[in-house]
């Protein structure tokens, strides 16, 4: 019951999401300065092409002189059909266009996520079973400093390393594990930098605590006492903070999809705005917000399972 | 090292090795251009650079129009209807023949669109015989040069819908598309049927990759094997590469200031002038594009051939003769420096855009050299259509600008629309000058090069004297090939980047 209520919620969240999107989006692209069929012809002709004249054109194609209530309505009414419209700038239906890029970034975020997963609570466990020990420091540093780099330059660094010294990784592309490497890895330090502190402060906290002091007293193996009394404490606090790592997730693909060719969800977004491709922006938009309600859901649903004195709560 | 590479690839075990395999044999190229939508109008460039459609008229490495698909073409003797014979031996990849009729079609769809075939004064175009036939309003002998234009590159019928819109591009070019992921991956194989042999290697990968960085890196990396359109801060570290060639070229490209001649700050000559004194085109040259050679002394850079003078006066630094001819157009000193006149200060707004990397620090490199003769500009780096906004609504000052002469491969297609009455979106800016519309209309009528010569001089002599647009610098394309490769040339004009004639190296 409790489960069934807590996803109804989420759907309904999911739906206010949508809505408040998508106004946000019609709402803030119209109030840009400039003219939105300059911008889109410049989007599809280039720059060296006669943008004035062919703006009438796409004036025209688009309806963009209708009245922006009646553009609104337009699209709410699509999106009720789960229709997300066309791209203004390359034709072809949204729901298409996201199809590829949002698989795209949703392989990239979960290969950089996966791989912050094996660096960052390990280093982080390490760090936390000796406070203030060699491990602890070098994590602490190791964190700082990736942190402390943009992903856009730790993508440049990585690039250099793997691909023009080593050369054993490709510095763009997509489709096959090797090119998801370096643009993954880039994001996974920068994720790992916080998921290690959070785990070592969580790990730290609990190899304090009595019941872990006790586990101890009574003659369990380190091994099991961290097993089977640490671990799973120690994980609440980093799981939920798995959830704000979204975030990151997020402005990181915008920047380092762009830099490593990766024709992603951000990428597109970047083009789209820049472009006033106001269905393609409001489709990206719509689907990087449910992403965030599907990946809080996702967490919740962990702590849950992690933690039974929250299922008394829910 | 070796147990942590190992390591590296047992990562990327399973479907990578496979996949690396059957490439294997594939031409790996990589360039800046996306491939967003596939209409003709819109990414035609990048299925024609490639080989994969082709137009009626080409160019060959000098800039000459050379055949294509059309065979031969002719005009009438009073200038108004030009025939296209077709070459017999042409076919599309779907295995039905160039027709007539095709060809009519793809031609009338654009000039029905936004390319520039509708900027030419053409009235019908039709069937005649096997060819066809284009009618005139007035003579234009610049019209087989606009038929290069990559919008009006030539569709089979089946790459239209109901609706006439483009859903696949099935061309005549020795290349045909094997797999499109738009923005950025075209896989391409040979089509076994093209009318000018087989292409020497079968297979082309090419990745749109934006960062002119990461470009530089896919090349020395060896992950491409043909890099277009490098920074000018790679290139001398490419050259350095003994794996890598670099080849370069000068294209019909100029950085220019865009200069609104109806201003109170610019409607003297003296004024315009002065601003191109001030500036210092080949330090700027030498630093931001790493070239001193580029610094433009006049509007067309030297490989233009006929549109070079050698006999006018380079454009050169010379601040004392731009502080005199400030004097003379009535700005004097303010009590900080800045010029003033009847109590207005010599502040202008420079608006520029990123569509191309270099444009935004020229314009600050600007802006500091016209600080030194008393002018205060404000760089402003917005989108790239911007400038024609501000056209349009005359709120332009000045804006660096990045202008392209072979968007048709005859410079007189550019300067009509530039130059013309009201000038245009890249041209100049409440600039009315007689003569100068004279020219380019007799230039526009005629193709004989005896009458060309002459207009074309008196054309460059009015731009460089009168500064309609103030020339800043010229530009070059940088390519980068693998050694693996041979017999990689580069097109200025970029129409067509040969790739078919590229071959394993022994």
């Amino acid at each position: 019951m409790a489960i069934k209520n807590f996803l109804l919620a989420r759907l309904l969240q999911a739906g206010i999401v949508a809505i408040v999107v998508g106004a946000l989006c019609f709402v803030l692209m119209r109030v840009l300065p400039g003219d939105a069929a300059m911008r889109i012809a410049a989007g599809r002709y280039g720059p060296d092409a006669r943008i004035a004249d062919a703006a009438e054109k796409v004036r025209l194609e688009l309806g963009l002189d209708r009245p922006i209530a009646v553009q609104f309505i337009e699209w709410l009414g699509s999106l009720a059909r789960f229709d997300l419209g066309h791209s203004l700038v390359t034709g072809r239906a949204v729901a298409h266009e996201l199809q590829v890029q949002l698989g795209a970034s949703v392989w990239l975020a979960v290969a950089a996520l996966m791989l912050s997963l094996l660096i960052g609570p390990i280093v982080g466990l390490f760090g936390g079973l000796r406070p203030g020990g060699t491990a602890d420091r070098v994590g602490l540093l190791g964190a700082v400093t990736f942190r402390a780099i943009p992903p856009f330059v730790l993508g440049l660094i990585l690039m250099l390393v793997f691909s023009r010294q080593l050369g054993w990784l490709p510095p763009a592309g997509f489709g096959s594990p090797r090119e998801i490497l370096l643009p993954a890895l880039t994001l996974a330090l920068g994720l790992a930098a916080m998921s290690s502190r959070v785990t070592r402060n969580a790990v730290a906290a609990v190899a304090r605590a009595p019941y872990f002091a006790f586990a101890r007293y009574k003659g369990l193996p380190e091994a099991v006492v961290v097993r089977r009394h640490g671990l799973r404490n120690a994980a609440i606090p980093v799981v939920s903070y798995l959830g704000l790592q979204a975030i990151y997730l997020i402005e990181g693909v915008v920047v380092v999809e762009s830099l490593f060719a990766y024709p992603g969800i951000g990428h597109a977004l970047v083009h789209a705005i820049v472009e006033r491709d106001v269905p393609m922006v409001q489709g990206t938009a719509l689907a990087m917000g449910l992403m965030f309600v599907a990946i809080a859901a996702i967490v919740d649903l962990v702590t849950l399972w992690l933690d039974p004195r929250m299922r008394k709560i829910a | 090292m070796r147990i942590a590479k190992a390591l590296f690839l047992t990562l990327m075990l399973g479907a990578s090795l496979p996949a690396s395999f059957a490439q294997a044999e594939a031409l790996k190229v990589a360039g800046p251009w996306e491939i967003t939508g596939i209409e003709p109008a819109q990414t035609g460039y990048v299925f024609s650079r490639l080989q994969v459609a082709e137009t009626l008229v080409t160019t060959d490495k000098q800039g000459a129009l050379v055949p294509s698909l059309a065979e031969s073409w002719k005009v009438s003797q009073d200038g108004l209807v030009w025939t296209f014979k077709l070459r017999g031996n042409a076919q599309f990849h779907d295995g039905t023949p160039v027709t007539a009729e095709a060809t009519v079609a793809s031609l009338q769809r654009a000039l029905a669109g936004v390319g520039v075939l509708s900027q030419a004064p053409i009235s019908e175009i039709n069937v005649e015989g096997s060819g066809i036939q284009i009618r005139l309003s007035k003579p234009f002998s610049a019209l087989p040069a606009y038929l290069v234009h990559f919008s009006t590159i030539v569709l089979a019928p089946s790459s239209f819908d109901a609706a006439d819109k483009v859903t696949q591009i099935v061309g005549t070019g020795p290349y045909k598309v094997k797999t499109l992921t738009p923005p950025a991956r075209l896989e391409l194989e040979g089509s076994g049927a093209w009318w000018g042999g087989e292409p020497g290697i079968s297979e082309v990968n090419y990745l749109a990759v934006g960062q002119g960085e990461t470009r530089a890196l896919m090349a020395e990396s060896g992950e491409a094997d043909l890099v277009f359109s490098m920074l000018p801060v790679s290139v001398d570290r490419l050259k350095a590469n003994p794996k890598l060639d670099v080849q370069i070229a000068t294209i019909p490209r100029t950085r220019l200031l865009k200069i609104n001649a109806a201003s109170p700050f610019f409607d003297q000559v003296e004024e315009r002038q002065a601003v191109s004194a001030a500036i210092d085109r080949i330090g700027t040259a030498k630093v931001i594009l790493r070239n001193a050679d580029l610094a433009a002394t006049q509007l067309f850079p030297p490989a233009m051939k006929g549109w070079n003078s050698p006999d006018v006066q380079p454009l050169e630094k010379d601040l004392e003769k731009a502080k005199e001819l400030l004097k003379a157009a009535g700005w004097v000193p303010g009590s900080d420096g800045i010029l003033e006149k009847d109590g207005k200060r010599f502040s202008v707004t420079m608006l520029t855009y990123a569509s191309w990397p270099e444009l935004p620090p020229i314009a600050t490199a600007l802006q500091a050299q016209l600080r030194q003769v008393g002018i205060d500009v404000k760089v402003s780096v917005g989108n790239s259509s911007e400038i024609p906004a501000r056209h349009q609504d005359g709120t332009l000052e000045i804006g660096l600008v990045s202008r392209l002469y072979s968007i048709v491969p005859d410079p007189v297609g550019t300067l009509l629309q530039d130059y013309g009455p009201g000038g245009s979106d890249w041209g100049s800016m409440g600039w009315d000058n007689k003569e100068m519309q004279a020219i380019v209309d007799q230039l526009a009528a005629t193709s004989d090069p005896v009458v060309r010569g002459p207009l074309q001089k008196r054309a460059v002599e009015i731009l460089q004297e009168e500064l309609p647009s103030i020339p800043v610098t010229w530009s070059e394309l940088a390519i980068v090939s693998s050694k693996r490769i041979a017999g990689v040339e580069v097109d200025p004009l970029e129409v067509n980047y040969g790739l078919s004639s590229i071959r394993w190296a022994e």
